[in-house]
């Protein structure tokens, strides 16, 4: 699903430069859970920046689905996001002046798909977390947890082969949290293949697995039991 | 490419974005919506004064001049200066045969005269005309006739009379066509009666009569009081009157060089100058309104620019949900130009009312300064057509702003 070879990224700070990435191998199948974990400054963002091409690296080989991402241009790395990715926020980054079911149909309108069919598709995703009565509200008018959720259906909308989290419980209450991550599990076991940066353990420990950064390097790759969320909820 | 502007989606975007905030929006289109209406206001005035203008000269050949004798300055073949020069019939007939570009001479000639009738009187101008004069000075006939060539011929004793003489010498609503008025103690029958124009080009003229009654009546032979030619529109007025003069120097044994022989009034040259300001006006509106419709659009383009910036993060979020650097500038651009033409929109409705409020403050009746103040059709399209460009080029500007930063960066900003 997602092969990663030797990864570098440096970010120029006056006249020295920010060595981030120092030689990320990683290598993701289609179904796993992955969190990444690491301290501020371990480089764990800019990794999920990169597989989320909204970055691009100095050095390496980023492989999405047996695609080489290399060198794209801003409208090609538009159309893959569009097409490959969904995005998941730590401030969820709902258009505020949109109420949730276009905030959900938004991927699609870019997509080019007919108002009628993205709207009936994006009331389906919005049922699937469970606020289809929420639709014709606006974001400031729903709890974080509602937000997050919605923010996770915009994610799914597209039928991404991939959803990046970038510490989508970090604006949450632990008894939300540990909703949103049940609710995370819950598509895993469908079969989406997700990566989640975190920096907290118990999150981390909600996923299949664990990869440790610190200083632009893996640390640590395991495998681990997955803690259900339900348990807790 | 062109579709994207019938579909929904996009001015639902439009609508979302402008919506969002109103009080921004409206102030934005302030600029623009001021900038046309000084536009409109002032060239629809412009065009009420030049109607108002036109109409004062429309009953006058304005390619004309008036020529008329006075006192010689120089000696000449034996004359001695001060001598007194008198334009006789003959002299309009040969400068009508031999000046180049002439459409019409018309001689004339005035005299005060008591006007009696039953027990009313007072003193006018009387003239006596040819049927030609309404051909270069059209009369508004209210009722009757102008004089015509059979009252020439048989020396009629018939008058047409302005309306301002009927008042004086007639009771309200009394018909005066074929009563009698007494000129110089002759009785004459009124065979017409004429509007009193706005504005009197040359002498005032109360009473119209045969020329050759005139010529009878106060013993005038082959004199006449003087001339007024007029020029054919593509010939220059100018030289119509030197070379008229000239010929008439000539005639009446003048010196080539004696300026005060001749008197004259070129009403070309006066309207040449009025036309000239009316042109200088529309030039100075036109600038004056694009400048200002010039400075709006750019209120426009950097209120865009600071609402890109608000949007940076929205922006971002577009970008990573899919949006291409061309959705996302298509979009700006069409905002742009979708407020713009919205404030244009209400410029010119607003810009129309105010020249409804003039033509009804200063638009009414005769003596009206603007008259039919508007603005044409094409005048509205032309400023429609440069508020779509400058709202594309100013709205490129915020357009490429949105674009030009990561989204990684934008995503970051808070």
């Amino acid at each position: 699903m997602l092969n990663i070879k030797k990864l570098h990224k440096s970010y120029p700070i006056g006249d020295s430069s920010l060595h981030v990435l120092k030689g990320i191998d990683l290598s993701v199948d289609s179904g796993e859970m992955v969190a990444i974990m690491g301290s501020s400054g371990s480089g764990k963002s800019t990794l999920l920046n990169i597989i989320g091409m909204l970055d691009e690296a100095d050095e390496g080989e980023y492989i999405l689905d047996g695609v080489p991402i290399k060198n794209l241009t801003e409208k090609k790395a538009a159309i893959y996001r569009n097409k490959f990715l969904g995005f998941i926020f730590q401030s969820f980054n709902l258009i505020n002046y949109k109420n949730a079911l276009d905030n959900v149909a938004l991927p699609l309108y870019y997509q080019g798909m007919k108002r009628q069919e993205r709207q009936e598709l994006a009331l389906f995703h919005l049922g699937k977390v469970g606020l289809e009565p929420w639709a014709h509200h606006l974001p400031n008018e729903l709890s974080g947890g509602q937000k997050q959720r919605v923010a996770i259906a915009r994610a799914l909308a597209a039928n991404p082969k991939l959803l990046l989290a970038d510490e989508p419980t970090g604006a949450l209450d632990t008894k939300t949290s540990y909703e949103i991550m049940e609710f995370i599990q819950q598509l895993n076991d469908e079969g989406k293949t997700i990566l989640i940066v975190t920096h907290e353990e118990d999150i981390a420990q909600m996923c299949k697995r664990i990869v440790r950064l610190k200083d632009g390097l893996i640390m640590e790759d395991e495998k681990v039991e997955q803690v259900r969320a339900s348990q807790y909820v | 490419m062109i579709k994207f502007l019938f579909e929904r989606d996009t001015w639902q975007e439009v609508w979302d974005s402008l919506s969002k905030n109103k009080l921004r929006s409206m102030l934005t289109m302030v600029g623009v919506w001021w900038g046309i209406l000084l536009l409109i206001g002032l060239l629809g005035s412009a065009r009420g004064l030049e109607n108002s203008f036109n109409r004062l000269f429309g009953s006058f050949a304005t390619n004309s001049v008036f020529v008329w004798g006075q006192n010689t300055s120089k000696p000449f073949k034996g004359f001695q200066e001060g001598k007194r020069v008198q334009l006789k019939l003959s002299d309009a007939k040969i400068v009508e045969e031999n000046v180049e570009g002439i459409e019409f001479v018309v001689p004339r000639n005035q005299n005060q005269g008591l006007v009696v009738r039953n027990f009313l009187s007072g003193t006018f101008s009387i003239n006596g005309d040819f049927p030609l004069l309404d051909k270069v000075q059209k009369k508004k006939l209210i009722h009757g006739r102008f004089i015509n060539q059979n009252d020439i011929d048989n020396n009629k004793k018939v008058a047409v009379i302005s309306e301002d003489i009927y008042k004086q010498l007639f009771e309200k609503d009394e018909e005066m066509i074929g009563q009698l008025v007494q000129i110089n103690s002759m009785n004459f029958t009124v065979i017409g009666m004429f509007e009193n124009g706005n504005v009197n080009m040359g002498p005032t003229s109360d009473i119209h009569i045969p020329f050759t009654t005139f010529q009878q009546i106060y013993n005038q032979g082959n004199q006449i009081g003087w001339m007024m030619i007029t020029g054919k529109p593509e010939y220059d007025i100018s030289q119509i009157e030197a070379d008229s003069k000239l010929i008439l120097k000539n005639l009446n044994h003048v010196h080539p060089e004696d300026n005060r022989a001749f008197g004259s009034f070129n009403l070309g040259k006066e309207f040449a100058k009025i036309t000239g300001f009316l042109i200088g006006m529309q030039f100075l509106t036109w600038f004056v309104g694009i400048a200002t419709l010039i400075a709006g659009v750019f209120a426009i383009g950097n209120i865009l620019l600071i609402t890109v910036k608000e949007r940076t993060k929205e922006i971002g979020v577009r970008r990573a949900l899919g949006a291409t650097p061309f959705e996302i500038k298509r979009q700006i651009v069409v905002e742009a130009v979708f407020i713009t033409l919205l404030a244009g929109f209400f410029g010119i409705i607003t810009g129309g009312w105010i020249l409804i409020g003039i033509d009804s403050a200063f638009g009414q009746g005769d003596e009206a300064v603007i008259v039919n103040a508007s603005v044409s059709i094409t005048v509205v399209f032309v400023a429609l057509i440069i508020l779509v460009i400058l709202g594309t080029l100013i709205g490129l500007i915020p357009a490429f702003k949105a674009t030009s930063i990561k989204p990684i960066d934008a995503l970051r900003e808070e």
